[in-house]
């Protein structure tokens, strides 16, 4: 059977033999950086393509289909027109600060990689507080923005990055009380130990109500933390133009672009990590031969499938909805949405205690 | 005088105590076209707006003065491009009123289906171009797949899709296509049933509804006093539909109510233009199929030459009242002609509609008050 694990597994077995233990580990060091950047690169691909044909599905067209068989190589042909583009830099631009957001930005969602299993016993970095460290991390994005906005010199990237800056801090709090739940449930900030205490059921089946709630303001936070419609204030192309990133051409805007699908991607995998048991196969009470069929299907494929469901979720609502303004959607934050998490992390909480979920 | 430098040096300079000027266009996606507004900002709110005019003036008035009677219709197809027929019809009827020429009734039913395509048409780009300046792109793809019907009618018949120079002084220009009949039944079976899909996607959308229910307010009083016309007006329970209060062609035959809302927002806005799309459905389908056989255009002479006086004709566009004066000389050409275009007064409503509400706001209320630029410089 297919398995991340074993590849691994005989590499480093092959590396310790070959080498000695301090060269193997520069090494494997060299392979994960390798890996991480092309999985960047291969998931900007794919997640650009899959925006555009899903949304040319809702809107009964058919999206790109030029380049490539279906159009497959549509965003390389895009990716290499970017990078053929000058990257223009304003006159009265911080010109320091300005090259400088894009890469903010992009670092802060390699970052975010490390602790994410992508399979059974094939994640980067288990660190025993993962979930505090993604949480922490993520809200670094919003300095790379509000950098771009003020350091452009243009008061429509102002007025984008300010929006940005109130929205991503303010939604920030309902993420963090969201993720809270299932730390609470699990007893552990480690990503594995949490993706472990789901191996006999999903929480969001597992945990009743409250988790079902903690997950749907998971899902709305995260889609405002990432700056996606509904929620897509910073950029509001018909209000600002292109809000935060107006000024940038080439592959500095390229990178913010990149950086908001691996953001995506990686919120949904840590939804799809908390919430739907990560690699964890599907399985159901006491229907062995049901269990059976599910545990063939390899680990990551369940990771990428949940990840990829949650991420169709977010681009379905962009494609749905008109975007909020700036008020109503602060509103939605501090009227709604924080205290019914503050109530529901109460109700998981007592769910913990108790002991009531299954 | 004012040169080209003065006026960049004018609208970037920010205003006092911090606050923030902004140009939104002459290049910018909201403005659909090469509208020009200075707004001065505190913050997101709006504080003053100052349009800009003349990006796209083509000095069509003045044109119309060295073009005769018969060619001078069609360079207002490109007024308000939306409503080409509508345009061209109030020349046509300004020159027929001034001749007093007896239009073929066959000719006048044609016009009519012809200018509620149009308007429908028309509210359906408005529609979806309004739904993408509140963010949500989906609508403006299921606008289109209906108005893509209509544009294919108004090739068949009249040869183009967008500036049709279908009315003529005296009539149409040609016959209906053997086909206009049938698929414009079509088009209204289609629209019947896909019109509930619009309901769902926008007129029920939370978002939507948040965005729109209470923003632009316009009273009554000053829907009147700005000269406001058209759905702009009728939402603030205004009476102005030209064809109820000065009916003309068939108009006076059909059953069709004017819509009136009197919330005066820009969700009554929205709403009297979908309810709007519905009554001229009914107006098509009550004359689509008694279409009277005989001429479809008058006898006229070649070249025409109005009696000299002065002639006014007001018709109802998809944006408000149109009015066309024309003053004659007796000669081959217009002495003068002057439009009363719909856009240009519904626009001086703006900043008073817009002070002191979001930028998001100034999206929906620009949205419902569905500008067409070329419509407003001329």
């Amino acid at each position: 059977m297919f398995s991340l694990e074993g590849i691994t597994g005989t590499v480093q077995n092959w590396l310790l033999n070959t080498f000695n233990p301090q060269v193997a580990l520069l090494i494997e060091c060299a392979i994960v950086i390798l890996l991480a950047i092309s999985l960047f690169a291969v998931l900007g691909l794919v997640l650009v393509l899959m925006e555009r044909k899903v949304a040319a599905h809702i809107q009964i067209r058919l999206g790109p289909n030029r380049v490539g068989p279906g159009g497959m190589f549509q965003t390389v042909a895009d990716t290499v027109k970017l990078i053929m583009k000058e990257g223009l830099t304003p006159d009265l631009a911080d010109k320091f600060l300005f090259n400088l957001a894009p890469f903010v930005v992009m670092i802060v969602a390699m970052l975010l990689l490390a602790p994410i299993a992508f399979a059974k016993n094939f994640q980067i970095w288990d660190i025993n507080i993962g979930v505090l460290y993604v949480s922490a991390v993520s809200s670094l994005s919003v300095i790379g923005i509000l950098m771009a906005g003020w350091a452009s010199n243009n008061k429509y990237s102002l007025l984008g990055a300010m929006r940005s800056g109130a929205q991503i801090v303010s939604y920030e709090l309902s993420a963090g009380l969201a993720i809270l739940s299932i730390v609470v449930l699990t007893g552990s900030l480690q990503i594995s130990d949490i993706i472990a205490s789901q191996q006999d059921g999903w929480w969001l089946f597992k945990g009743h109500i409250p988790v079902i709630i903690a997950f749907v303001i998971f899902l709305i936070a995260v889609t405002a933390e990432t700056n996606r419609a509904p929620f897509d204030l910073a950029e509001a192309e018909s209000e600002l133009t292109a809000g935060f990133h107006t000024e940038y051409s080439g592959m500095k805007f390229a990178l913010f672009f990149l950086a908001e699908y691996i953001n995506i991607f990686i919120v949904c995998a840590i939804g799809a990590t908390l919430f739907l048991g990560g690699w964890m196969p599907l399985h159901i009470g006491n229907w062995e031969g049901f269990n059976h069929v599910m545990d063939y299907i390899p680990s990551s494929v369940w990771f990428f499938g949940k990840t990829f469901f949650l991420i169709f979720l977010i681009m379905w609502f962009r494609w749905t909805f008109p975007r909020l303004r700036v008020d109503q959607l602060l509103n939605l934050e501090w009227k709604y949405l924080l205290p019914i998490s503050l109530f529901n992390l109460l109700l998981v909480t007592l769910i913990a205690i108790l002991g009531w979920h299954f | 005088m004012y040169t080209q430098t003065d006026v960049i040096k004018d609208t970037t300079a920010d205003g006092p105590e911090g606050e923030l000027v902004i140009n939104m266009g002459p290049q910018h996606p909201a403005t659909h076209g090469v509208l020009h507004l200075v707004i001065t900002l505190d913050g997101e709110t709006i504080k003053k707006i100052e349009p800009h005019l003349g990006y796209i003036h083509r000095s069509i008035e003045k044109m119309t003065e060295s073009l005769t009677y018969r060619q001078f219709t069609y360079v207002t197809s490109r007024m308000d491009y939306l409503s080409a027929h509508i345009n061209n019809l109030a020349c046509a009827m300004t020159v027929e009123k001034a001749m007093q020429i007896e239009v073929p009734e066959r000719a006048k039913v044609i016009r009519v289906l012809m200018n509620e395509l149009t308007r429908i048409a028309s509210h359906e780009l408005w529609i979806g171009a309004m739904a993408m300046d509140l963010g949500a792109f989906t609508p403006f793809f299921y606008a289109f797949r209906e108005r893509e019907l209509i544009t294919d009618i108004m090739e068949e018949t009249c040869g183009a899709r967008l500036t049709m120079n279908y009315m003529v002084p005296g009539g149409v220009m040609y016959d209906i296509h053997p086909s206009f009949q049938q698929k414009v039944k079509e088009f209204v079976t289609q629209f019947k049933h896909k019109v509930t899909e619009y309901e769902d996607l926008v007129t029920n959308n939370v978002i939507f509804q948040s965005r729109t229910k209470g923003v632009g307010f316009l009273s009554k009083e000053d829907a009147i006093s700005y000269g406001c016309s058209g759905p702009v007006a009728r939402a603030s329970g205004v009476s102005c539909d030209i064809r109820k209060l000065y009916p003309y062609e068939v108009y006076d035959k059909v059953q069709f109510d004017e819509v009136l809302d009197t919330a005066g927002d820009s969700f009554a806005r929205y709403m009297v233009r979908v309810r709007e799309m519905n009554q001229s459905i009914r107006i098509i389908e009550q004359l689509i199929d008694s279409i009277p056989e005989g001429e479809f255009q008058a006898k006229t002479k070649a070249v025409l030459k109005p009696p000299k006086g002065e002639f006014y004709t007001r018709v109802e566009t998809a944006r408000g009242e149109l009015g066309v004066y024309l003053v004659s000389e007796g000669g081959t050409t217009p002495y003068r002609i002057k439009y009363r275009s719909p856009g240009f007064s519904n626009l001086s409503a703006l900043d008073h509609m817009a002070r002191g509400s979001k930028i998001g706001d100034l999206m929906a209320t620009m949205g419902t008050l569905d500008l067409v630029i070329p419509d407003i410089d001329r």
